[in-house]
């Protein structure tokens, strides 16, 4: 058992570092602050990516996939979060991309693979829907054939960024008649269709990232349907599996509690530097240990998948855990933050106009972070699946 | 990055596991802890016949050469089993220590004893006011010409009643909590002035109060040099701490595993109390913190051979704190949900508990490596 670097680890990551050095992330990461400018910020950034083959790392090379070793794959991500670089927008790449190149047929292959690489398309996932949350095999938008097509009509909710997409990928139903899992279909629906609009719906945090998704009428090609008819359920639960693991964010944690050493050691109380409150230091360990043993778990996931084993329940954990981890931070973050934790400020005025630089941010993670134990599958829901497919029960 | 196991610890993990499946039993155990020593010495010479005694030495002092995950393979499975075996206090304390400091006649000698099975050792190296500070030593050792001369009392020294030798921890220089001016000498057991008071731990382990009356031992038992037995200690120490989380994550996976089957098995109500959500979800928490422990153990083991040592530093206190804290939850909860009969003496449960709780304690609780781990991470 062992992590260390080969020479061609270390080589690659000085590749790494030169490419982050040159490509300007700090710039990028800026432009997907600010909600004006974010998708303008995310696009330009992962076509940057793409131009070196980077932006989509863990595709089989055939689709364009760099082909990583777990090791370089970590390397990147420690890299990637000590540069301050954006990740990647998950829908397409980590997200539809590899249930088409897994389930899709040629054609599929050839017409969405390269607009996802380039980010010419911008993708959005339909699952959710108003009447189906962690029930979701419980969905009734539905799909009818009607000679080459599919005629949609109903609502998908928390679609995030569907105000800016081209494409969504959507679960249907296609057939009512037999198990809510059964009869259930994936489609890919260009937004521009006649039929759809999108509802905006504001957060919690002042943000509007989530939306409403609504199909009246809408027309969608059979050949716009990943696999077979009513197979869609298996398709999206090998997904669902790639999306937990995404979800975890290791590396950003290990950033934020890097941040959080700062702030302690700068913010005074009673004249006394925070890092030096028993406290203080005892919650700051508590999630530091937390955070060692995810990164390791995570590890082993990836480990497993190099070795082309799907990351079955135990992605499950990677989501419970790394998600409460990064609950407890902006927890612990918002209460350094003191009174300043409150305050909100307007789009791009900096914190420094109040006299504090992180309260804003502090409380936007905080009130937003508390969907990470929602989304994905909730927390509670991927405890069922634990108890059902690992412990047995 | 590699989590595979090599073929050798392929092979030592399965033949460990089965004799913890074929050879060994709970109502064996409860047996052997009755002798004595609190083993069966049978038991030991069964260990050293399978090699297992030889596992942490080098090959050049008569060893397997073996590293830190095999080591890791090894004592999960005696976790598992709750196996009743002086390994820890004999092998990996007293023998490494040997290993780490001895001159090479006397470790050349000693060592080829120890791995064939006839030789018992002891570290005596807690104190009545320690607690978990290794270098907190009042126990004082001062010259009278090629001799040491020991006074003082060491506490609870595992598995004092069966060795033949101690190392011991005494104070040659320095005020009582300094790290320097600590020493180690090998003291046979039956020197004149050697005085056991023995005492039964609740895991079932015979340990003494050991004290020393102007006990002397030739300056040529030194282990390490002279003032710097804290060096050789604390390497011991480190390299023994993943090893007993490594057993303490065989006792947590044994009492998830046994928990998941009774509530299968177990009707309340008219229905298996597994089939309960909320006794589900409690057991997902049990199964997490299994992985959360095994995940830092794998850190600690990736991290052993590297040079950063502050990072393992890191690792091995994070190590104790998840498996202190992780260990207990799972101990509790194993306890819980098996209702009125887990309380009882006559169920395994209880037992592997105990077993946890002592193995908490030993080297730093959860808080004191909490602590340890502060100061490296947030330096004032």
């Amino acid at each position: 058992m062992d992590a260390s670097l080969s020479s061609d680890d270390l080589k690659f990551r000085e590749e790494v570092r030169a490419f982050f050095h040159n490509a300007e992330p700090e710039k990028a990461q800026q432009l997907i602050n600010n909600p004006r400018t974010y998708k303008q910020g995310a696009v330009q950034w992962q076509k940057k990516l793409h131009e070196k083959g980077w932006v989509a790392p863990f595709w089989p090379t055939q689709y364009g996939g760099a082909g990583w070793t777990v090791t370089q794959s970590y390397i990147y991500e420690t890299e990637r979060v000590k540069a301050n670089a954006p990740d990647v927008v998950p829908f397409g790449l980590k997200m539809v991309g590899p249930v088409i190149y897994t389930y899709g047929n040629d054609d599929q292959k050839a017409r969405f693979l390269p607009g996802i690489l380039n980010s010419d398309d911008w993708w959005c996932q339909g699952y959710s829907e108003p009447g189906a949350g962690s029930d979701l095999a419980s969905l009734t938008t539905r799909a009818v054939s009607e000679g080459d097509d599919y005629i949609v009509n109903g609502s998908k909710i928390w679609t995030t960024y569907a105000q800016y997409a081209d494409w969504i990928f959507c679960l249907v139903r296609t057939d009512a008649s037999g198990k809510p899992q059964q009869g259930i279909s994936f489609l890919l629906i260009d937004m521009n269709t006649p039929g759809i609009t999108v509802s905006p719906i504001q957060s919690i945090n002042g943000v509007h990232s989530l939306n409403e998704v609504h199909f009246e009428n809408v027309h969608v090609p059979k050949a716009n349907r990943i696999g077979e008819e009513g197979q869609g359920w298996t398709y999206a639960k090998s997904l669902l599996a790639h999306e937990r693991t995404v979800i975890a964010r290791v590396a950003d944690s290990k950033k934020r509690l890097n941040t959080l050493r700062q702030i302690a050691s700068r913010e005074l109380q009673g004249g006394q530097p925070i890092i030096e409150d028993a406290s203080f230091r005892h919650r700051f360990t508590n999630i530091e240990v937390e955070l060692m043993a995810l990164e390791y778990m995570e590890l082993r996931v990836l480990a497993a998948m190099a070795r082309n084993e799907s990351p079955g329940a135990e992605s499950s954990l990677l989501k419970i855990k790394g998600t409460e981890i990064q609950q407890a931070l902006h927890e612990l973050t918002i209460e350094l933050a003191g009174i300043y934790g409150g305050v909100v400020l307007d789009v791009g005025e900096p914190g420094s106009s109040v006299g504090h630089d992180f309260g804003d941010s502090a409380r936007k993670d905080f009130m937003y972070g508390r969907a990470s134990t929602i989304f994905g599958g909730s927390n509670e829901i991927q405890k069922n699946i634990i108890a059902k497919r690992v412990l047995g029960l | 990055m590699n989590f595979n196991l090599t073929e050798e610890q392929q092979m030592l993990q399965d033949s460990a596991a089965r004799f913890v499946g074929q050879d060994y039993s709970f109502e064996r155990r409860q047996r052997d802890v009755q002798n004595d020593v609190g083993f069966d010495p049978e038991l030991w010479r069964q260990f050293a016949d399978l090699g297992w005694l030889s596992v942490p030495f080098a090959e050049e002092n008569g060893g397997f050469g073996g590293d830190a995950t095999d080591l890791f393979v090894l004592m999960e499975q005696l976790g598992k089993g709750l196996v009743a075996t002086p390994y820890l206090p004999s092998i990996l304390l007293f023998g490494r220590c040997l290993e780490a400091g001895a001159n090479p006649a006397l470790k050349a000698e000693l060592l080829e004893r120890l791995i064939a099975g006839e030789l018992q050792g002891a570290l005596a190296y807690m104190e009545r006011q320690s607690r978990h500070e290794l270098f907190d030593v009042q126990t004082n050792a001062h010259r009278d010409g090629d001799e040491f001369v020991i006074s003082g009392e060491k506490a609870l020294v595992m598995n004092a009643q069966a060795a033949n030798m101690f190392v011991v921890s005494v104070r040659t220089s320095g005020s009582a909590t300094d790290k320097n001016g600590v020493s180690l000498l090998l003291v046979d057991a039956k020197a004149p002035g050697i005085e056991l008071n023995s005492i039964q731990l609740m895991d079932g382990q015979k340990v003494a109060n050991v004290t020393f009356r102007d006990v002397r031992v030739s300056t040529d038992r030194l282990i390490g040099l002279e003032n710097q037995g804290a060096v050789v200690l604390e390497e011991v120490v480190n390299q023994a701490i993943p090893a007993i989380c490594a057993e303490a994550l065989g006792l947590m996976t044994h009492l998830t595993n046994t928990t998941i089957e009774y509530s299968k098995t177990r009707k309340q109500f008219g229905v298996a109390i597994g089939s309960f959500q909320v006794l589900q979800h409690r057991m997902v928490d049990m199964f997490t913190a299994c992985e959360e422990t095994r995940s830092l153990l794998y850190r600690v083991l990736c991290s052993a051979g590297e040079d950063d040592l502050l990072e393992h530093k890191k690792n091995l206190h994070a190590l104790k704190v998840i498996t202190g804290l992780r260990g207990k939850r799972v101990g509790n909860e194993s306890i819980q949900l098996h209702g009125g009969m887990g309380i009882t003496d006559e169920l395994d449960v209880g037992h592997y508990v105990k077993r946890l709780m002592v193995l908490h304690s030993v080297f730093g609780d959860a808080d004191y490596h909490q602590q340890q781990l502060a100061r490296l991470s947030l330096p004032q």
